[in-house]
This record gives structure tokens, C-alpha cells and sequence, in this order.
């Protein structure tokens, strides 16, 4: 509507729907009380015109009755312009809104249906991962807003975390898990091809990576590498067991985000990862707690939780870790 | 000549216009009184009326296995008919159903005019109930004028009242018995009684019963005249052989009254007598005796009535009667109607709609009840999983439309040693329910080429210790399986 800005517009639309409006009025005015004259010898109920030489319209009156309906008809758009926007600019005396419509009906979807979701609050997720009604409800909302990443069966994929196994970046309690859907995680793996020294050493690096978890690899590259890995510590540790407070993952076991081969190693150290390829300017796994609310969040964490994976709730909630995403400057992934 | 031949004549009324030279585009409605009628095709009229009410007042009622028997429940989504459950996938039978109808539609107006109009059509049904209704209450049509013209007395107030009481009543029924059907009517009868009718119910209740209190007691034969779309396209489906509702003009006219036991012939007067009964009778307020009208709905009330008054004078009946122009003309007898009748549109039109019927029936009888879906996972075609396997996820949308729990075992092929990886099986859904199930395929990297390769999915009915029963059962669904 920008391109709106002036009255002009608005005007002109307004003064052409009223006089439209009144013409359809005087129209019906003139052919209601005209009388069509006949010429002499013509039959009355033939309408007088003639096409095709032959071809002549008998005229079957309609009852007059009917003729008020359409009055009534002009009655009701003036009623309508008056009442609803229509005219113009005129945002008409119910102020009705499209948009006040949707809000409107979202509120009462809200409380016709929250309190189903709500009810679930109150129940530990360790429990509620054991009660089928609120998995079948936790499946059908991952199926919804989850599995277009992890996939239908969870098993994630390439830069999607698997949810089904027993590895997991930030933890597998039900508080952490809750957390990453409530907030969102946005590890980043970053680009250290210049920091090691160029693509000779990234080779090598990814050689010693590939060591770590017992792959194929060049030993003596390996070796060369080997005292560079305190840049890559900092986050996945001085034994590359990776760093949950930044998500950074485990390199010494079978599990790959992105790939075991030395290529794809290499890719990664070069250029990092975890950007967000789907949706620019936002984190990897984005916050849903805006969008979906809490309740539903807590259904989610349970169905993630009693997909086989899930690890005992941590001891105490000293430590709250819903409130702190890990945003590290150096999070890598592998 | 040919041509005019083809031409169905109207013959042009002109009431009494010809003396003042113009006309009016509108004119104010005249009351229609029709004359009641009795006769062969009156009874026809009426059994029609008994068996279609019977069916629409008295199917809701019915019960099947503990549910109403025809009940269209529009917020599940499912249709009962009987033992038939149909689903929203099932929507080609309602289209079957319309297609059946409309040629049905086409072939009875093709042999016989307006045979829907006349007897079936809800507008004529209704109408007919709701008139016999004001002849108990108001009296014959004449007692009728005479009663709307009076001023206002105790009795006509009396007499209107009830008529529109009992009309209203009538048409309140109406409107329950149709959300009846979308509405389990015996929960309806407990919310109504209890005053907690739901407002859509309430709503589509008087409002139903609106447009049958509206168009069968007020508007009548106005809907026909000047609304019904149909009572304009049926008349150009009628040509010189159809069946219409004439009058023998060679026989009938001169018309003109005369003496029971006079020698009309040698008075020049044929054998209309112009007793007007045509005219008194009709519900749409025409002279049949003008010739075909658009306005006619082919109710034959004019030759019950005629009949009526050729028995009385001892003439041959018939004088109105179903016939064709082409009979009319060059005096056909009932044998060469009759050969006419298997022309080339009525053939085309009984050989498309037997097609329908049977492609219909047979779709319907060899439907499986057992519908399945597989979407496969858009944005991760596939992965790599322990062992260098390959591995695609889809989500398979099951539909149990029975209203029996099964069991069934999902399968796959099309790739050399693909298997189903992880759910258990046989895999068990509920009665007249729907089930989304993610399946994992795997296959070794070797087995296949990279990129896109067909396979099909098997879902098999089966016991439940998984023994496989085919003949319940037994559906493919094509899909693809990716290699990166």
C-alpha cells in the first residue's frame, strides 16, 4: 500500500462504487416502469426486437414482488460500505480487519485447544515420554515441524543430528533437550584453513581426524598434524571427544554430521560449518518457543526423549541451561 | 420447410393487450388456486410422493451395528451408507453419482418431457403435501378465492392460522430430518429436547425448513417459472418424438359448450367442450390448449381432469394425453411412438449412462477398503548408516476406512536385497482410522547404481502373529529410492 500514499486513490475508488451502486438503483428505476411501446399490429407479449430476419423474445414478465428484492439488494451494499470497509479508504464504523479476523480466530483456537497441549505441562518429561496419548500428540507435531530436518523417522541426516542414537552435541536429559527446541542451537564450526597454515595442513589434519576414530589414514601426515590439533582443542578437547557447552562434536566416535571421508574432512576444516543453509540469517536448529509455545516444546522434548536415546535427567538444576544457548564464537562440528 | 418442421410451434397468446400498445417488464403475481385432481396419473404423482418422503423421513432412523445407518459425518469426514464407509477419497462416486443423475435426466427427458418435474422433483412433492394440507383446512379451491377475498374474520384468522401452524410444523420436520443426516438424529432429538442444539444445527434446521415452508407454500410454481435452471434446459432437450402433454387441436376444436345429447358434429363444434377444467387444474396457471409452454412441468393433471369430463359426456378419452408432436400431426399410433422411441439420441444417451452405472458398480464392488499413501522425506533423500548402508525415510499415510481392526506386514522391492528396517511387525491400525507410520528402507551401496531407482511398497492384511492373508488385502504403491 505504499505506493498509496496520497487520497487520491482512495477517493476515486469510493466515488466510483457509490455511483455505481446508485446507478444500478436508477437503472432498475427506468426498466421497471418503462412500457415499451408497440407498433400497431405487433403482439403485446412479444419484447419487440428481431434478429436472424425471424427470431423474436417473448416477454415473460417477472413478478413484481421480486422486482423489491433487487432494491433490497441495493439497500443492503450501501448498508454493507457503511459497515465494513469497502469505500475507498474508509475502514467503515465496525473497523473491521482481515487481520483482526485471523487474530481473533488464532485467540480461540488458543483457548479451545491449548488447554489440551497445557495439560501436559505439569508432568515430568521422563514420565511423559512413557504415556502413549502424549506421544502420539508428540509425533504428530514432529511430524509437523521437526521431521522436514530430522527426517519422518528421526534418523536425521547429512548435517541434521540423528535423534534416535545415543550421541548427542548439547545432551540428551530432558531439560537440554527441551532447551535446544525452546532456544534454538547455533554451533558454528569456523573456517580455519589459514589458521593451520593451508590446504597441505588441513590434509594433514584431516588425516589425524580420520585417526582418531580408528578410519584409514596416512600415519605420517597424521603425525605432522598431530601438535596443531591444540587450535581445534579449544573446543573439541585436547582427545577430540568434543565439548557439549558448545556443541562441539565428538570426534573420536563412528558418527559423522557431515561425513567421514578425508574430501569432506577437509571441507569442513576449510571452510566450517553450521550456517544455516535453509533459512539465511537464522541458527542451525532454530528457537521455537515463540512459534510453538511451551506446552507444545514439552511434548516435543518427551516424544525426542522416548525415541531411545534419552540420558537420565542431570542431578541437580543448579545450572539452568534453558537460558543459555550455546552461542560460542568457536563451535565446530565434524 | 425442412427446417420449420423441427421447430416445436408456440402458438402465441396475446390476453387482452391488443388494445392498449405497450407493456409491462414486471407485473404483480396472480394467486394460483389449482382445482384438486384425481385420476391414473394423480396416483402416480402420489405413490412417488409416499416413497421419496418414506425414504427421506425414515432413513435417519435406521440403525447399523450400534451407528446410524445413512449418516454424512462432515467433521470426520466419513459417509455411511449402510454397511459402506466412504471416505473423502472416495469422492469419485459422489461425481458418478451426479453424472448417473444427469444423464438419467437427459434420457427421461429425451423419451418423456418433464417426467422429474412432474413427479419427482422435491418442488412438486412439497407442493403437493402442502396443498392437500390447505384443502383439509381452507376447503376445495373455489371455497379458497373465495376465502382470500373476504375481509378479515375470527374464522379466516382461525383457518390461516392453522394452515400455517401445521405448514410450519410440517417444515420444522423437514428441516430436523435433513440435519438428520449429518447429525446423528437421535443426539439431535436429546439436544433439541434439552434446548442445546448446537448454532449450526439450529441454523441449517430453520433454514431448511425455511425454504420448504417458503417455496412449497408460497412461492410454488414462481421457483419453476422463473428460478428452476433446469425446467428452462429440459425443453431444449424435447424434439418432435419426445412425449408431451398435448392437446388434439384437429380433434378439439372448434370448441364450445353444448348439450349432452346434441349432434355437436353437426353443430361444427369438435370435442372440447370448454369446460375450463384444463385451465382450473394446472398448477403453473396455463392453458394447455395453447400448445407446448415453457411453464408446463408435465404434471398431467390437465388429462386427469379432461378424462374426467370426456367419461362424463360418453366422447373418447384422450383429447389431452401424453403424445408427440410427430403423432399428433401425421396421427401415429402407440406402435409407431413406440419404434420412434429408439432414436439415435435416446440410444446414445442409455449407452452412456449403462456405461456409468457399470463402471460405477464395478470400481465400487472391487474397491479396497484400505488405502495407503507414501510421501517420501523431501529434504533428506538419503543417508548412510552403519555398515555403509544406505538408508531412504518415507512416511506412509494408512487408512482403515472398515470399521474392523486389521493388522498388516509393509514390505518392499525393486532393489536387490532392500528390506524394512526397524518397525515391528505386523503393524496394527483401529477401526475406521487413519495412521501416519514412518518406514526406514535399507540397501547395500553395491546392489545399486547411484541416483533414483523405482521400487513398490507392499501392505499386506495379516493375522496377528504376522501369518500374511492376501485375500483380505493387497496393495502396491510405487516410490523411489535414492543413492547419493
Amino acid at each position: 500500500m505504499s505506493d498509496f500514499t496520497g487520497g487520491f486513490w482512495g477517493i476515486s475508488v469510493a466515488v466510483i462504487t457509490l455511483v455505481s451502486v446508485v446507478a444500478c438503483g436508477v437503472f432498475l428505476k427506468i426498466q421497471s416502469t418503462r412500457r415499451p411501446a408497440l407498433e400497431a399490429g405487433e403482439q403485446a407479449d412479444l419484447h419487440g426486437n428481431v434478429w436472424d430476419g425471424d427470431l423474436q423474445e417473448y416477454n415473460n414478465p417477472l413478478p413484481r414482488w421480486w422486482m423489491w428484492l433487487f432494491y433490497l439488494t441495493i439497500a443492503f451494499a450501501l448498508a454493507y460500505l457503511i459497515y465494513y470497509p469497502g469505500l475507498g479508504s474508509f475502514g467503515g464504523t465496525s473497523a473491521w480487519t482481515s487481520a483482526g479476523e485471523h487474530q481473533a480466530e488464532v485467540a480461540q483456537a488458543e483457548a479451545q485447544y491449548g488447554p489440551l497441549f497445557n495439560q501436559y505441562l505439569k508432568t515430568d518429561i521422563v514420565e511423559l515420554a512413557r504415556d502413549p496419548k502424549a506421544n502420539a500428540i508428540g509425533q504428530r507435531l514432529f511430524l509437523t515441524y521437526c521431521a522436514q530436518c530430522h527426517g519422518s523417522d528421526a534418523g536425521g541426516g547429512v548435517e541434521f543430528p540423528n535423534l534416535r542414537d545415543k550421541d548427542w552435541l548439547y545432551g540428551g536429559d530432558p531439560a537440554t533437550i527441551k532447551a535446544t527446541i525452546m532456544n534454538g542451537r547455533n554451533g558454528v564450526m569456523p573456517p580455519l584453513g589459514d589458521a593451520l597454515g593451508g590446504p597441505q595442513a588441513v590434509k594433514e589434519m584431516a588425516n589425524y581426524v580420520r585417526s582418531l576414530s580408528g578410519l584409514k589414514h596416512d600415519a605420517k601426515l597424521a603425525q605432522t598434524a598431530a601438535p596443531k590439533f591444540t587450535i581445534c582443542a579449544g573446543c573439541h578437547g585436547a582427545d577430540g571427544k568434543g565439548g557439549r557447552a558448545v556443541g562441539a562434536p565428538n570426534l573420536t566416535d563412528t558418527i559423522w554430521l557431515y561425513g567421514n571421508s578425508e574430501d569432506s574432512i577437509v571441507a569442513t576444516i576449510t571452510a566450517g560449518r553450521g550456517a544455516n543453509r535453509l533459512i539465511p540469517g537464522q541458527s542451525a536448529m532454530p528457537a521455537h518457543k515463540d512459534t510453538l509455545g511451551e506446552a507444545k516444546v514439552h511434548l516435543l522434548a518427551a516424544y525426542v526423549y522416548s525415541l531411545g536415546g534419552g540420558e537420565p535427567p542431570l542431578p541437580a538444576p543448579a545450572a539452568e541451561p534453558a537460558s543459555a544457548p550455546a552461542a560460542g564464537p568457536v563451535a565446530p562440528a565434524k | 420447410m425442412a427446417a420449420h418442421d423441427r421447430v416445436i410451434p408456440l402458438t402465441v397468446v396475446a390476453p387482452d393487450a391488443h388494445e392498449d400498445h405497450d407493456q409491462d417488464l414486471y407485473e404483480v403475481r396472480k394467486k394460483i388456486y389449482p382445482r384438486a385432481v384425481t385420476g391414473a396419473f394423480a396416483r402416480w404423482r402420489w405413490a412417488t410422493v409416499f416413497i421419496t418422503q418414506l425414504v427421506f423421513y425414515g432413513a435417519p432412523w435406521l440403525a447399523w451395528n450400534e451407528r446410524q445407518a445413512v449418516l454424512f459425518d462432515l467433521a470426520a469426514r466419513k459417509f455411511y451408507i449402510f454397511g459402506l464407509v466412504l471416505w473423502p477419497q472416495d469422492f469419485i462416486y459422489l461425481t458418478a453419482l451426479l453424472i448417473i443423475s444427469a444423464f438419467s435426466l437427459f434420457l427421461f427427458t429425451a423419451v418423456a418431457g418433464r417426467l422429474w418435474c412432474g413427479y419427482a422433483c422435491p418442488q412438486t412433492v412439497y407442493t403437493e403435501i402442502f396443498l392437500w394440507i390447505e384443502r383439509k383446512i381452507e376447503g376445495k379451491h373455489l371455497a379458497r378465492m373465495k376465502l382470500d377475498g373476504a375481509s378479515l374474520t375470527a374464522r379466516k384468522f382461525f383457518l390461516k392460522a392453522v394452515k400455517h401452524g401445521v405448514w410450519i410444523a410440517l417444515a420444522f420436520w423437514t428441516g430436523f430430518t435433513f440435519v438428520g443426516y449429518f447429525t446423528p438424529i437421535k443426539v439431535l432429538s436429546g439436544e433439541f429436547f434439552t434446548f442445546t442444539l448446537g448454532g449450526w444445527e439450529a441454523f441449517w434446521i430453520v433454514f431448511y425448513g425455511f425454504a420448504t415452508y417458503g417455496n412449497a407454500g408460497w412461492m410454488r410454481e414462481q421457483v419453476c417459472i422463473y428460478m428452476c435452471p433446469y425446467a428452462r434446459f429440459q425443453g431444449v432437450m424435447f424434439d418432435r418424438d419426445t412425449l408431451l402433454i398435448t392437446y388434439d387441436q384437429t380433434r378439439g376444436e372448434p370448441r364450445g359448450s353444448r348439450s349432452k345429447k346434441a349432434d355437436y358434429k353437426s353443430q361444427g363444434l369438435g370435442d372440447c367442450v370448454d369446460c375450463d377444467i384444463c385451465v382450473q387444474v394446472c398448477p403453473t396457471g396455463i392453458d394447455i390448449r395453447n400448445g407446448q409452454q415453457y411453464e408446463c412441468i408435465g404434471c398431467a393433471a390437465c388429462i386427469d381432469g379432461c378424462d374426467q369430463v370426456m367419461d362424463k359426456m360418453g366422447y373418447p378419452r384422450g383429447l389431452i394425453r401424453y403424445s408427440t408432436l410427430n403423432a399428433v400431426d401425421r396421427h401415429f399410433g402407440w406402435r409407431d411412438m413406440l419404434k420412434r422411441v429408439f432414436r439415435p439420441r435416446v440410444l446414445a444417451y442409455t449407452t452412456i449412462l449403462w456405461i456409468i452405472i457399470a463402471a460405477a458398480s464395478v470400481t465400487l464392488f472391487l474397491r479396497v477398503p484400505f488405502k495407503v499413501d507414501v510421501i517420501r522425506d523431501r529434504t533428506a533423500l538419503a543417508r548412510e548408516v552403519e555398515g555403509g548402508l544406505i538408508e531412504n525415510v518415507y512416511r506412509l499415510q494408512i487408512m482403515n476406512t472398515e470399521e474392523v481392526p486389521r493388522n498388516f506386514m509393509v514390505s518392499a522391492s525393486g532393489v536387490r536385497g532392500l528390506r524394512v528396517e526397524g518397525s515391528q511387525q505386523p503393524l496394527a491400525i483401529g477401526p475406521a482410522a487413519t495412521q501416519m507410520i514412518a518406514v526406514r528402507l535399507r540397501a547395500e551401496p553395491e546392489a545399486i547404481e547411484k541416483g533414483m531407482h523405482r521400487i513398490e511398497f507392499h501392505v499386506v492384511a495379516s493375522d496377528a502373529s504376522g501369518n500374511p492373508q492376501p485375500d483380505i488385502f493387497s496393495i502396491r504403491e510405487k516410490s523411489m529410492f535414492y543413492k547419493p
